[in-house]
């Protein structure tokens, strides 16, 4: 791949004893949608934990846009990164919870625009025209002033995904957006995601058990099993023939 | 006669109304001494909990020491200590405000736990989404863990502060004339206790109730979600 945006060079994760990632390559093009399966315990969303910069790297280089994200340049090499490099390095990176992780405090308008008046600096009215717009793209534009407890959890992922994109991203991460939610909400948040890999040149990086959606909105899919990817590739590839025994298994269980 | 008031033992009744406001000034520096040495012990309490929550042993340590040597003596202990013993090393200070620090210091080795937990309480997923979004440290725990924290915080402070309320009587013993010393004063001079000491504990029961009533609105008007933000 030419000038990938997102480079895992053997990337180690572990918890204690437990290897998470191991030794892992992994790239993502500029603009191109990834959905990242597996099962559980397979370390997908540790992938965009430790891009989001939640969890460090125990080996191995992450580069983002051509820079490392765990270290810096150093007079000898690489060095583990500071928190100043790891500030700058994130206004890059957007995540959306499965949890969504609303501020509750905080009125649907003030969760949108807290970031972008205090980290990028904006005016409140800058911030708050950002924001209205993005609560348009949501379908959300006459829920500005309700607190999160007053949405549903479609709603509220809802705002999550529009919380995360006022900070203009590059590449924006979905941490299995729809885990959380009533079975009746899932269509309204994958819509709203599939409009965005529709209309925009934006990097998404999607952990998902939603397969069909995968499969619709993906230029590739990558299946993750202990640590690695096991196989990889465009929807069509993956879902229809898959070449591994373990795909093959897990897509039948999940599908079935 | 105190502060000028002459009692009338003619009747129960006319000697509970002719001390009531005898009582009444007692009353008043019971108020003061509960609000300044609940003050005292909130802003001391914040400031434990900030050391012991502190990344360096070297600060952390001697706090997490001090609170705990504050929370397993006696209150009576550090009053004597503080009334006594500091004057010998010149330090005199009015019997009034010795005994409201007293209080304070008393207080905040367990304000500091409320502090604590409230703190800790604030999900870790709030402060990976302020991580996330880029915001500082020092913003994140202004703006996202604190406002969050109050609601949690508050109904704990509360009861401290009813039991400051019912510790003041101890300071009666380094001269402070807050209501129950007055009220025993009063029987003294008399020798009739019942009546005095009666309304004292009438007059206690209102302030804690009243003061019971004031922290549980102020916790039912903040919503549980956290102190709103626009």
């Amino acid at each position: 791949m030419n000038d990938p945006i997102i480079k895992f060079d053997k990337v180690i994760k572990r918890f204690g004893d437990l290897t998470v990632l191991d030794e892992l390559d992994f790239e993502v093009g500029r603009g191109e949608k990834v959905s990242i399966i597996g099962p559980s315990g397979s370390g997908k969303s540790t992938v965009l934990r430790i891009l989001m910069t939640l969890e460090g790297i125990d080996g191995g280089v992450v580069t983002v846009n051509g820079e490392p994200l765990w270290h810096e340049e150093g007079p000898d090499g690489l060095r583990p990164a500071s928190e100043a490099h790891l500030h700058k390095m994130r206004t890059q990176l957007g995540m959306v919870f499965q949890q969504f992780n609303l501020f509750p405090h905080m009125t649907v308008l003030r969760n949108i625009t807290e970031a972008p008046v205090k980290v990028l600096g904006l005016s409140k009215a800058e911030a708050k025209g950002r924001a209205e717009e993005l609560l348009e793209l949501v379908g959300l534009a006459d829920q500005a002033q309700k607190y999160p407890h007053q949405l549903s959890g479609g709603q509220q992922q809802r705002v999550g995904i529009a919380r995360a994109l006022a900070m203009r991203p590059n590449v924006l991460l979905f941490d299995e957006p729809t885990s959380a939610l009533d079975p009746e909400l899932v269509g309204e948040v994958l819509n709203v995601i599939g409009r965005l890999a529709e209309e925009h040149d934006l990097t998404m990086l999607l952990v998902t058990h939603e397969m069909r959606f995968a499969r619709e909105i993906s230029d590739r899919v990558c299946f993750f099993d202990q640590g690695r990817i096991r196989e990889e590739g465009t929807p069509e590839e993956l879902f229809t023939d898959p070449k591994e025994d373990r795909t093959r298994e897990f897509l039948k269980a999940v599908l079935d | 006669m105190l502060f000028g008031f002459e009692w009338d033992l003619s009747s129960p009744a006319a000697y509970a109304a002719s001390i009531l406001p005898i009582l009444l000034i007692g009353m008043w520096v019971t108020i003061q001494a509960t609000v300044i040495g609940f003050i005292v012990a909130l802003v001391l309490g914040l400031v434990w909990a900030v050391l012991k929550a502190a990344p360096f042993r070297i600060i952390a340590w001697p706090a997490t020491v001090m609170t705990e040597f504050i929370r397993d003596t006696p209150l009576l202990v550090q009053l004597f200590f503080l009334y006594y013993v500091l004057p010998e090393y010149g330090i005199v200070l009015p019997a009034f405000m010795t005994g409201t620090l007293a209080l304070g210091i008393q207080y905040s080795a367990y304000t500091s736990e409320v502090y604590r937990a409230g703190i800790e309480a604030v999900a870790k997923y709030q402060h990976e989404a302020a991580r996330a979004l880029n915001l500082t440290p020092a913003r994140t725990f202004t703006h996202i863990v604190v406002p969050q924290a109050v609601p949690r915080i508050v109904p704990a402070m509360g009861n401290y502060l009813v039991s400051i309320m019912k510790d003041v009587p101890v300071l009666s013993v380094v001269t402070v004339l807050e209501m129950l010393n007055v009220a025993k004063i009063v029987g003294d001079r008399t020798f009739n206790y019942l009546v005095p000491l009666s309304m004292v504990g009438g007059l206690y029961l209102v302030m804690t109730l009243v003061a019971s009533a004031g922290v549980r609105l102020l916790d039912g008007w903040l919503p549980k979600q956290g102190v709103p933000l626009k």
